[in-house]
């Protein structure tokens, strides 16, 4: 079906459909124009909407931050590419202290709302620098909405609301599924709420608990663990911040059971924070301790060894049986 | 000159010829025919007394902070003359994105003066009154502000807006990098946005000559493709010239340009500071024989176009004017829990609801 579309050409329609309903949207960032963005989430948007609206800019990753502050603040919604997530260090000073907190210093005089979206993950064996997941590094900033998808569908309908959102929305494609799936999209100009998890399949013995590419592994490890007689929850976080603890805890509640599953490093990660908050509101209704399956704590290995350190089928399945296996 | 490998014409130094202007010497002096608006004297009148107001605010709020009214503050003293000029030849449709010494600037952009004391008292509320219109509040990391500029003015350029933006930095702001990257961009779009950097010799405790080895701080548009200026910050008319035009040339189209005004922080950084530690006493003394007040006050009285009995009724009426501003901060009631939280998102998400309430109960506030 050639109106089936891929996660990133998800992200090209959302950015088309956007431009079309609202002038003040407008794009920037490195390679985005003639180039279209090197992963093509951009292409023909320049031709399409002209340079005053898709703007390639110098490379500069913290004037790129900064200046959509300065244009969120008057009232544009830029929508800005950071080209890898690995690059959006330069951009951290401006997210903290500025993006994140005008609408808070100005009592809501000046506000941003603005959207950087950025790449993220491993996966794809891309140089050096280019593979990391540090959502939580971002999560942490009072002031930020976090937004992952982990479909077609979910980038389509997330990042329209996220180009609403009048706050400002960091926007992580995990480009290892950017291509390996193909879905219809919904009605032209559908949402997606940004504060609500999705589940994704019911069930009653686990809750597993993932988002991003992970989302692909956990499905696997859900339909081996059904061949076994396993029943498994799988919910989607999708808005990692603010998190929707309230249909991970009903779920878990539910399950007395709940695996985490992130590619990120494992300690103070988005998973310790979702596991704290299971241990504070459910702890006595839990029947084993919550489990993490996550990166390990040292840095993403360059791509001959990235697959080892990327969570896996494998690792889910048996963390979810060590799971079940608990006392 | 024909290029050698081993040494001799193949590497240069840029030679800088950047432009100084001034019209004023430090004796108030005339130093070449004045523009017409000057002869005719009545904006220099403006220009003094928007100069003498902040100096009066300054000093109050200093006092403040040494009784314990107010917080740490960074005083203006010394360089209100680039404030005072961009403070009135911005119109009230362009935007300000100033550093956090703008005092002067902000009074007359129409900042409440007691909004200003608030924000230096540790209210952020001090940053939302609408007589900020959509100008920038303080900003405080360092050169960090630069982007926002570029932004602003990208924003008027998308809009087809004849407005401009101008912001405003220290001397040690142009070593950072934001500093350079806005300007780079304002160099290749051509932005309606102007470049003010106050240089008052010193970043803290670090003096000027070690903070950059060019000879200007002006020069660093020319990397960019900027026209760059030098102009004594100290001089209202020398200053009104080049923050004028440069205002015009920005609206008109014409693009961005580095403006840097020499100056001289007469007070400490902030007063947290103590900037005998590291100044030579000398330095300031000299530095006092020329600031911009004293400058301007000899060169009115010169002319007759001020004279002390004015002055005595403006400083009583000015400090009336300042009283009133700290009667309404000190009278301003604490922020509620629901300031605090209220302004993070537009609509507050269920998870920070139970944590205000949880701050609330810790307050007695259920």
């Amino acid at each position: 079906m050639s109106d089936k579309k891929t996660l990133v050409e998800a992200v090209n329609t959302a950015l088309d459909h956007a431009m079309a309903d609202d002038k003040d949207v407008v794009l920037l960032g490195e390679d985005i124009g003639a180039n279209g963005g090197v992963f093509r989430a951009t292409q023909d948007l320049k031709s399409k909407y002209g340079l005053k609206r898709v703007m390639d800019t110098p490379l500069a990753e913290t004037l790129i931050a900064g200046m959509t502050v300065g244009m969120a603040a008057q009232g544009l919604k830029p929508v800005a590419e950071i080209q890898f997530m690995g690059f959006i260090f330069a951009c951290m000073e401006q997210l903290v202290t500025h993006a994140a907190r005008m609408r808070n210093r100005t009592r809501g005089r000046l506000s941003c709302p603005m959207v950087l979206r950025a790449p993220f993950g491993g996966g794809i064996h891309a140089p050096e620098h280019h593979s990391e997941s540090t959502e939580a590094l971002l999560a942490h900033i009072p002031g930020l909405r976090v937004v992952i998808p982990s479909s077609p569908v979910r980038a389509y309908g997330l990042l329209r609301s996220a180009i609403d959102s009048p706050d400002p929305v960091i926007f992580l494609e995990p480009k290892r599924i950017y291509r390996v799936q193909k879905q219809t999209l919904p009605e032209t100009g559908s949402r997606l709420p940004l504060d609500t998890c999705f589940t994704l399949r019911e069930g009653s013995d686990v809750t597993l608990v993932t988002w991003g590419a992970c989302v692909r592994e956990c499905q696997e490890a859900c339909n081996t663990l059904a061949e076994q007689g396993v029943s498994v929850e799988l919910i989607d976080v999708a808005t990692i911040k603010p998190l929707d603890m309230e249909t991970i805890l009903a779920s878990t509640r539910k399950t007395g059971r709940c695996v985490i599953v992130h590619e990120a490093a494992r300690s103070f990660g988005v998973g310790a924070e979702i596991a704290a908050r299971i241990f504070e509101d459910l702890f006595f209704e839990l029947k084993a301790p919550v489990k993490r399956v996550a990166g390990y704590d040292i840095t993403m290995p360059y791509y001959r060894m990235e697959e080892h350190y990327i969570p896996d089928h494998k690792r889910i399945v048996i963390a979810i049986h060590d799971c079940l296996t608990e006392p | 000159m024909p290029t050698t490998l081993d040494g001799g014409g193949l590497f240069r130094v840029h030679e800088s010829d950047i432009p100084f202007v001034c019209y004023l010497d430090a004796n108030g002096q005339p130093t070449q025919p004045l523009p017409g608006w000057a002869e005719e004297g009545s904006l220099l009148v403006d220009y003094y007394k928007a100069m003498v107001k902040a100096r009066e605010a300054d000093r109050k709020a200093i006092a403040m902070q040494r009784t314990g009214v107010m917080g740490t503050y960074p005083s203006c003293l010394g360089q209100e003359a680039p404030g005072v000029v961009y403070g009135k030849q911005l119109k009230k449709e362009d935007v300000l994105v100033p550093y956090y010494r703008d005092l002067p600037g902000q009074l007359l952009r129409g900042v409440e003066l007691s909004d200003i004391y608030l924000y230096w008292g540790g209210d952020e509320r001090g940053s939302a009154g609408p007589g900020y219109g959509q100008d920038f509040p303080n900003c405080v990391p360092i050169a960090t502000q630069a982007g926002h500029a570029v932004g602003v003015a990208s924003a008027f350029r998308i809009r087809d807006e004849h407005r401009v933006a101008l912001t405003t930095c220290g001397d040690g702001a142009t070593s950072k990098g934001d500093f350079l990257e806005a300007l780079n961009l304002a160099g290749v779009w051509q932005l309606p946005v102007v470049f003010l950097v106050v240089n008052n010799q010193w970043a803290i405790s670090v003096p000027r000559p070690i903070q950059c080895g060019a000879p200007t701080l002006a020069q660093k548009g020319a990397g960019a493709g900027l026209p760059c200026v030098q102009v004594d910050g100290n001089d209202v008319i020398a200053l009104h010239e080049v923050i004028g035009s440069a205002i015009e040339r920005a609206r008109q189209g014409k693009g961005s340009v580095v403006i840097e005004a020499i100056t001289y922080r007469l007070g400490d950084h902030t007063t947290a500071d103590d900037a005998t530690r590291y100044r030579d006493s000398e330095e300031v003394r000299k530095a006092w024989s020329e600031e911009p007040v004293k400058r301007l006050q000899t060169y009115l009285h010169n002319r007759g176009l001020w004279s002390p009995e004015q002055e005595q009724a403006y400083l009583e009426q000015v400090k009336l004017e300042i009283q009133q501003a700290v009667e309404i901060y000190q009278k301003t009631p604490l922020p509620q829990v629901d300031d605090l939280f209220d302004y993070h998102y537009k609509d507050l998400p269920a998870g920070l609801r139970r944590q205000k309430e949880e701050m609330q109960g810790g307050l007695g506030h259920e």
